[in-house]
């Protein structure tokens, strides 16, 4: 029974994944621009919620502070864009600059000219920032809600800092990406958001890899160790307070990314990004898809906000009731999320409460498992 | 102190805002030895171990290992130091298989980058399913630890206790909640151990104590009481008064 099932599985992952790629390669032709620019916008917001699952879905820590990394990561993109196109403008800085009297560039600007610091400054500052954050705090044992309360004060603190320095980043204007240039073509341009839907399809695709490759095997099992039991994890001869550092910093380095894809698709990154509630639906996304499945963050992204639009189209003003009401009926029925109870025995244990399905005498796990079955 | 002491415990002093958990307590071990510690409740039994392990920096005092100074050194260090801790109320990683349990604590080095660079070495591998036979778990290494019984938890931490291959095992009531059978089982499991590993065992069960057939120590208000074979404890006239009670028969 086992061997036709493993081959029945190999063919479900195989034609999903021939659905996909197709999906992914036929997107741009089937839907119009406007759809397609908003589901690559949403699947870039699934590469943060990735982030979110490794450290609160595996290791326990729940954030609400990833807008920080998120919106870092957008204004290393934003600033290489706005600085490549602004040959035209006064001092050949950046146009807003002029509207505050600003002739030089600031000093922190300078490196962003070249493509290849962007390149990794995209990911590798709003890393580092998270392990330098994340380091202080776990070496200080802060676990729990006053992690929680700690990150999102510090969301707070960078909100307010980009929120007021117009001299420096332009402040609660944000910059604007939509009318730079990037390879001789407009950012905002229909070719270049086809290229961006496809760049951020494989990017999604990749950091998923890249995040089922840490969670598996013993560095993984750890990081479920220090969820479940930390001091347990120290008795052991672990360190904790490392373990904690590289996943903080791995989830702050995807919010990087995910912020600089977000942001050149959707025209403008601000210190919007960094708002409160937007870090705490980043938190529901991956509640609702499922903690500590990987798919069910992304899923839980993407499903969430094409929700979120379309239900803001037909009835504007209902959206928060309607989240709201998705966030409490997935803590009260589906504590796993939609993913973690399809995966467990959820819909099983749904038919049998209808009657449609035999019951199982013992334990489900004596049943299906053979290797119980000894 | 001399070289065959693997622990002293020098007047150590556990003061919790004014209580004192722990009073000047003295405790040598010797390798190789198997030591019961006994006493009623609040004795300071786990706070004697919570001082060894790291987890409370006593107030006052010295605990030197293999020659070294423990206090102000971490948990996870002390851990590498070769002092390994089995809970009382089994503490195994329920979400995790029985293997992933004992791959947890067989790995070396327990550095970040060896855990997700490399694979598990083949002699650890060995060492796992060497592990999984003593404790009879042989049939389950890939289910959840937290679906086990009791016991095959109980059984589950000791493995893992083993296999972290600590000089000093702090075994904390490894008993409780188990059969008799069982406890039979996890006595001579624990005698076996003593000899190469040096075990500290603490426990109520008195059946249980005089089947390990070792050196006593009794606790009383964080301080030493009496030391010595189960016999010449029992006839101690201050261990009877607070601890055992009269005599049975």
């Amino acid at each position: 029974m086992s061997q036709s099932k493993i081959k029945f599985d190999k063919k479900i992952v195989l034609s999903f994944w021939i659905i996909l790629i197709a999906l992914i390669i036929a997107a741009p032709t089937i839907l119009p621009v406007f759809r397609l620019n908003l589901l690559g916008r949403y699947l870039s917001l699934s590469i943060v919620a990735l982030g979110v699952d490794l450290i609160w879905g595996y290791t326990g820590l729940l954030s609400l502070g990833q807008g920080i990394f998120f919106a870092l990561g957008g204004y290393c993109a934003a600033m290489y864009l706005q600085i490549t196109s602004s040959s035209e403008f006064p001092n050949n800085i950046p146009e807003f600059f002029a509207l505050y009297g600003v002739e030089k560039l600031p000093f922190f600007w300078e490196p962003f000219r070249s493509p290849a610091f962007t390149f990794f400054a995209i990911w590798i500052i709003p890393a580092l920032v998270a392990g330098l954050i994340g380091f202080l705090v776990f070496r200080n044992r802060i676990k729990g809600v006053y992690f929680s309360i700690l990150t999102q004060a510090s969301l707070l603190v960078f909100f307010n800092f980009f929120n007021g320095q117009q001299k420096l980043i332009n402040g609660t204007n944000g910059l604007k990406t939509d009318v730079t240039q990037l390879f001789g073509q407009m950012v905002g341009s229909e070719s270049m958001q086809r290229i961006f839907f496809w760049v951020t399809a494989i990017l999604v695709i990749g950091a998923w890899f890249f995040a089922k490759w840490v969670v598996k095997g013993r560095f993984g099992n750890i990081l479920i160790g220090i969820r479940d039991d930390e001091p347990r994890v120290r008795f052991t001869g672990y360190n904790p307070v490392i373990f904690k550092t590289i996943i903080f910093s791995i989830a702050g380095g995807l919010a990087g990314i995910s912020g600089a894809l977000y942001t050149v698709q959707s025209g403008i990154v601000s210190p919007q990004f960094m708002t409160v509630p937007f870090s705490i639906e980043m938190v529901i996304w991956v509640a609702v898809g499922g903690r500590g499945t990987l798919l069910g963050a992304i899923m839980g992204a993407v499903f969430i906000n094409y929700a979120k639009s379309l239900v803001s189209e037909a009835l504007p003003a209902s959206w928060m009731f309607i989240q709201g009401g998705l966030f409490i009926l997935v803590v009260t029925a589906l504590p796993e999320g939609v993913l973690g109870w399809i995966q467990g025995d959820g819909p099983r244990n749904l038919l049998q409460r209808f009657g449609l399905k035999r019951k199982i005498e013992t334990y489900p796990s004596l049943e299906i498992n053979n290797e119980a079955k000894k | 102190m001399n070289n065959k002491n693997l622990l002293n415990l020098i007047d150590i002093t556990v003061s919790f805002e004014g209580f004192l958990a722990l009073n000047k307590l003295n405790l040598n071990l010797n390798k190789g030895e198997l030591r019961a510690v006994i006493g009623p409740n609040g004795a300071g039994k786990t706070t004697f171990l919570d001082v060894i392990t790291g987890k409370v920096k006593p107030t006052k005092g010295e605990v030197i290992f293999k020659g070294k100074s423990l206090i102000g050194r971490n948990e996870h260090k002390i851990a590498r130091l070769g002092v390994g801790r089995k809970f009382q109320s089994p503490r195994i990683f329920e979400n995790l298989t029985v293997k992933e349990n004992l791959e947890i604590s067989v790995t070396t080095p327990k550095s970040p980058l060896n855990l997700i660079n490399k694979n598990i070495k083949d002699e650890q591998l060995d060492e796992i399913e060497r592990l999984m036979k003593i404790v009879n778990l042989s049939q389950k290494v890939n289910l959840k630890a937290g679906s086990l019984s009791h016991g095959q938890k109980q059984w589950l931490e000791i493995a893992m206790l083993v296999g972290q291959k600590p000089d000093l095992m702090l075994v904390d009531e490894p008993v409780a909640g188990l059969t008799d059978e069982e406890t039979d089982l996890t006595a001579d499991l624990l005698k076996s151990l003593s000899g190469e590993n040096t075990v500290v065992v603490i426990d109520h069960d008195m059946e249980f104590i005089r089947r390990l057939d070792s050196n006593v120590s009794v606790l009383n208000q964080g301080t030493v009481l009496c030391e010595g074979t189960m016999e010449t404890i029992q006839k101690d006239k201050k261990v009877i008064d607070v601890y055992l009670g009269r005599p049975e028969d």
